[in-house]
């Protein structure tokens, strides 16, 4: 029924803490950007998120940077939003995703033109995130687009979606969580923790309804690399940044903003692996591919276990 | 290059602009309501005489979007979804979105799109719990067909055409394949 050979569907199976990471294509058509991006992570993820023009900035396409990755034996979750295209372009790219061997796709509604680079585009939004992930299952698993022709083959990929369980209304994300894994998920990715109280409580009323069994839930983490980053952030819709972390990292020397923002993502990972039910973790470090090894092997999570049987160092 | 938005904070109604819109009415009020328009024999027929009667349709169309508009903030999709959100209109959230709320929610509850208004989800979700009826916001809608815009839901809703909107079930199960309605 899933995808074939996909090391994070095998993670998530065998409950093994799992380890994505984002991987943002870039401006312009270098492929080597991707390429190198996507050697850095290797042995340190079981998949790499490849953007779709992430925060509303037209980019590299992700099934492309997808691609690339693949080239690179980095294992890609090809996102894919709501906001550029219709229900038929969303169709036929999800088809030519599983054509070109991706095996995750990841689906969402997408951030609205107005923050990005072309504010001046219409937003389409024909489906949400729920009807796109529906559509993808229905698709896999019943052989249909939405106008009820048959797929010969059916694709055929993991699922996956988003959530945010800092974003009001607090109680509904969990239900919010519910409506996605009926739709259709098998994995959700969450927006930045950096409360990991509110999570554990986000994470315990999804287990109450159930969820946490029937979906692997991968946390978002990642650092603040500059105190201009932080302002940053704070601006960015859905992002709750904890007082304390902020304090953490006004209170130390301009250069030591790195190198305290990678601590506090490695302190947050291992609290979260406390957490029970969770899945894994998903590392955005938003264009700074370079950090996540150390985040990663200062949380204690090491390499993956396919870095062995390859030549790739990190 | 925003336009729409005028010093004092107003919001001009731009047809085809989704706007995020509180209802104008409690949700007892709009339940009350709902109890008057509900399908029967009589709004049956006026609905097929409507239907044939294209000076009448049209005069309907626009009292119901006057009235909805004013009240909801309608945009005449013609497929309401309002008797699922607590009476908080869906397609006035920028996004359009019919399934809940974005990731992008401020922290006070206001858009993430137009700062000053609240966004319609977190609007739904309280009216929803305050009557005890958060499982109406568990169901999936399922995707609205595009052409239907401009007509009359009420219309459409006397003539049963509304009944595969949205899913039956609250439970988190398994959602049927979707499937145009």
């Amino acid at each position: 029924m899933s995808a074939a050979g996909s090391r994070l569907r095998d993670a998530l199976r065998e409950r093994r803490f799992a380890v994505t990471a984002e991987l943002s294509p870039p401006r312009g058509a270098d492929p080597d950007a991707v390429r190198r991006a996507a050697r850095v992570l290797h042995d340190w993820v079981d998949a790499a998120n490849v953007t779709d023009n992430q925060g509303a900035m037209v980019r590299l396409a992700s099934w492309a940077g997808a691609v690339l990755a693949l080239g690179e034996d980095v294992e890609p979750v090809m996102q894919l939003q709501c906001r550029d295209r219709n229900r038929m372009a969303l169709q036929s790219d999800l088809l030519g995703a599983a054509a070109l061997g991706i095996t995750n796709v990841l689906l969402l509604t997408g951030d609205h033109q107005k923050f990005g680079d072309h504010p001046d585009a219409r937003g389409v939004f024909d489906l949400d995130s729920v009807q796109l992930l529906w559509t993808a299952r229905t698709m896999r698993d019943s052989g249909k687009l939405l106008s009820l022709k048959a797929l010969k083959p059916p694709p055929d990929w993991l699922i996956g979606g988003v959530e945010n369980p800092f974003a009001p209304p607090l109680a509904f994300r969990a239900e919010r969580l519910g409506k996605k894994i009926a739709a259709g998920a098998e994995f959700v990715q969450t927006q930045y923790v950096f409360d990991v109280a509110r999570f554990t409580e986000w994470m315990g009323a999804a287990r109450e309804l159930g969820l946490t069994q029937r979906c692997g839930i991968l946390a978002g983490v990642g650092p603040i690399r500059s105190l201009r980053a932080l302002d940053r952030m704070k601006q960015i819709p859905g992002i709750v940044i904890a007082p304390g972390i902020e304090a953490r990292l006004r209170g130390v020397a301009e250069d030591r903003v790195l190198p305290e923002s990678i601590a506090i993502c490695a302190e947050i990972i291992t609290e979260l692996r406390a957490v029970p039910d969770l899945a894994g973790v998903h590392v955005m470090a938003f264009g700074a591919e370079h950090l996540v090894p150390e985040i990663v092997e200062r949380a204690g999570l090491g390499r993956r276990a396919h870095a062995q049987v390859n030549e790739h160092v990190g | 290059m925003e336009t729409a938005v005028h010093a004092r904070g107003a919001v001009e109604r731009v047809e085809d602009r989704p706007v995020p819109t509180t209802p104008g009415i409690s949700l007892p009020f709009a339940l009350a309501l709902q109890r008057l328009v509900r399908p029967n024999r009589v709004w049956y027929a006026l609905a097929v005489w409507l239907e044939a009667t294209p000076w009448a349709y049209r005069a309907f169309t626009f009292g119901e979007k006057l009235v909805k508009g004013k009240l909801f903030g309608c945009r005449m999709c013609a497929q309401c979804a309002l008797p699922a959100t607590a009476y908080a209109c869906p397609m006035s959230c920028p996004k359009q979105l019919r399934n809940g709320p974005c990731g992008g929610v401020a922290v006070n509850g206001d858009c993430e799109v137009y700062p000053g208004l609240r966004c319609v989800w977190v609007v739904a979700y309280e009216r929803a719990a305050s009557a005890g009826r958060t499982a109406d916001l568990r169901r999936l809608q399922r995707p609205i067909d595009q052409r239907a815009w401009g007509r009359s839901s009420w219309v459409n809703y006397w003539q049963h055409r509304d009944e595969g909107l949205w899913t039956a079930g609250s439970s988190f199960a398994p959602a049927p394949p979707i499937e145009p309605r």
